[in-house]
């Protein structure tokens, strides 16, 4: 295998994502093993400084067109794409983050090439890749033979640690691309979440509720564990897509990341893409039905009974203890 | 206003999911099929544009277990038309599925050109691709994905929706159309409709039948293994009445100076 390894890189309101550093840890080991360069690709306009910070990889390939300011997922895939058929990258590395979907849908389908999606392992057998990647809401795990490549890899953000900061400065690129934009696609504004509510992220206790609780009415019972615990309730999607909790309370993907001292996780099966939000919380509790939910395998204590009373009965023992 | 809905099937995890005697794919005889959520919501964003705007709703699903009571409630809740592609296994993978759909839908009567084609934005069995971005480029239409709301404004022939980003941020896009949108969610949860309706829809029948046709081969992934996820810990699992277990974990949290 002779192409070299790519991360494209994510870049949020003016930083480089978590997700983008620990993709690089996860780059640098592949390219490693199969003796070829770690390369960055970075799309935006005016962001060059950012290249910088891109440490671990040996080289960034810059490119900058004002198209590509707040790239849509279509035209950062044109830019991937032209860039990856000129230079025959032998894997593309990309988070599975929502700032990233668009492009690792489009990405491979532009290029032809297959993808391997929910990666959360890669390792070079006999100069091929063997990817192990998470199926079924974190319920299978499956190992596929992804050959030599050409591919791009869809990888879950945790599976890789961010590399420590003061890593040498990568060479940088600069990098021209035919970027002519007629998808009709175009960003308006970005519409923050309406402050008022919460804010889930400064919280020391969370209480958080999945499609497991049943019923909008259960949601007092959260409340109440945790009014106790002085911490406020958060939830997974589910909950949000019906209504039960707004945005700004959602754990996970297209919700925040949290990191509280104690994350209590209440009928939450624990698919990938809400683990990814809260598997660095101090302590888990998970109380689930499903004695093979996923959420068991992160969590530090699992009860497997009905959330509800659960809930119920700590809200009780707490407040006893407390007098 | 035409709008094509593209519905799929998915196992589902809410029973035991065991693995086959070739040790890499699911036991189809412990499967039960469920429609995958996002597309549940995909309908939903195209009924509530049929209801405010006035539209021609047209469902597509490959064949699959289950799938003419999914038709037949989409035609109970307001779809127009209904139509099961045949002959494409159900334990294909997205990218043979889209490749098949991309294949059949442009020969099928009133299909295409469509001004909105919707589909969930991802489903958990999408190992190798989502339907959305493979058909999109298939059939020559742009796509976003993530999208939680679609105004359209037919005289103008624009969509505006919002797309979800992290931690609650929303972008707000302007779409030519016709357009792509792969829909994560919706500004309400999928509607209800009473068992009467969908039985009186599967007694109207109404499912039109078309065998797939042939499209480019595609190579599937080589999956050479599928078991229960190995994780480096598991929970202490607390055991016990309610009561119990809720006392130990007080003595947890006390314990840890969290109470």
């Amino acid at each position: 295998m002779a192409g070299n390894v790519w991360i494209v890189a994510e870049h949020w309101k003016g930083t480089i994502s978590d997700a983008t550093r620990e993709l690089l840890a996860v780059g640098r080991g592949l390219a490693d093993s199969l003796g070829v360069r770690l390369e960055a690709v970075l799309l935006g306009h005016g962001m060059r400084g950012l290249a910088a910070s891109l440490g671990p990889a040996d080289a960034v390939l810059y490119v900058d067109d004002p198209t590509l300011a707040d790239a849509t997922g279509l035209q950062a895939s044109r830019a991937v794409a032209a860039l990856a058929s000129e230079r025959a990258p032998a894997v593309i590395l990309l988070p599975t983050t929502n700032l990233s979907w668009d492009l690792l849908g489009l990405l491979p389908a532009r290029l032809g090439v297959p993808l391997v999606n929910f990666c959360r392992e890669v390792e070079v057998v006999d100069g091929a890749l063997r990817v192990g990647s998470l199926l079924y809401g974190g319920k299978m795990a499956v190992t596929v033979d992804a050959g030599p490549g050409p591919m791009v890899l869809a990888v879950l953000p945790g599976t890789g640690t961010a590399p420590a900061p003061g890593a040498p400065e990568p060479h940088v690129e600069d990098v021209a691309v035919d970027l002519a934009d007629d998808s009709g696609v175009r960003l308006v504004a970005y519409e923050e979440p309406e402050a008022g509510d919460v804010d889930i992220t400064q919280q020391d206790a969370l209480v958080s509720v999945g499609r497991g609780i049943s019923s909008e009415a259960n949601l007092e019972v959260a409340e109440d564990l945790a009014d106790a615990l002085g911490g406020a309730v958060c939830g997974s999607r589910p909950v949000i897509d019906q209504g039960w909790l707004p945005l700004v309370r959602q754990v996970g993907k297209s919700g925040v990341t949290v990191k509280p001292r104690l994350y209590v996780a209440a009928g939450v099966s624990g698919a990938p893409e809400h683990v990814e939000g809260m598997k660095d919380s101090e302590l888990i509790i998970a109380v689930n039905m499903d004695a093979d939910a996923p959420i068991f395998s992160i969590a530090h204590y699992g009860i497997v009974d009905d959330a509800t009373d659960v809930l119920e009965a700590l809200a009780e023992a707490i407040r006893k203890r407390k007098g | 206003m035409k709008i094509l809905v593209l519905m799929k099937m998915v196992p589902d995890i809410v029973e035991e999911l065991e693995v086959a005697g070739d040790g890499s794919s699911l036991d189809p005889e412990y499967l039960r099929f469920i429609v995958n959520e996002r597309d549940d919501y995909a309908l939903e964003q195209a009924l509530l544009l049929k209801d405010r705007l006035g539209a021609t709703v047209t469902v597509a699903a490959l064949e699959a277990p289950e799938i003419d009571d999914v038709l037949h409630t989409a035609l109970a809740k307001g779809a127009d038309r209904a139509i099961r592609v045949s002959g494409i296994d159900v334990i294909a993978g997205t990218r043979a599925k889209a490749a098949a759909l991309a294949a059949t839908l442009p020969g099928i009567a009133g299909v295409l050109p469509a001004d909105l084609v919707l589909s969930g934005c991802q489903a958990i069995d999408d190992l190798d691709g989502f339907v959305g971005p493979l058909l999109a480029g298939a059939i020559g239409l742009p796509y976003l994905g993530l999208v939680s709301r679609i105004q359209v404004d037919p005289a103008a022939g624009k969509a505006v929706v919002a797309k979800e980003y992290a931690g609650g941020v929303m972008g707000r896009f302007e779409i030519t159309l016709p357009a792509f949108l792969g829909v994560q969610g919706c500004e309400k949860p999928p509607r209800y409709v009473p068992i009467a309706k969908v039985r009186a829809a599967m007694a109207a029948g109404g499912i039109e039948a078309v065998p797939a046709a042939s499209g480019p081969a595609v190579t599937p992934l080589a999956v050479t293994a599928m078991a229960k996820p190995e994780t480096a810990g598991h929970a202490e699992m607390l055991e016990g009445s309610v009561r119990d277990v809720a006392e130990r974990l007080a003595d947890i949290l006390a314990a840890r100076g969290l109470i």
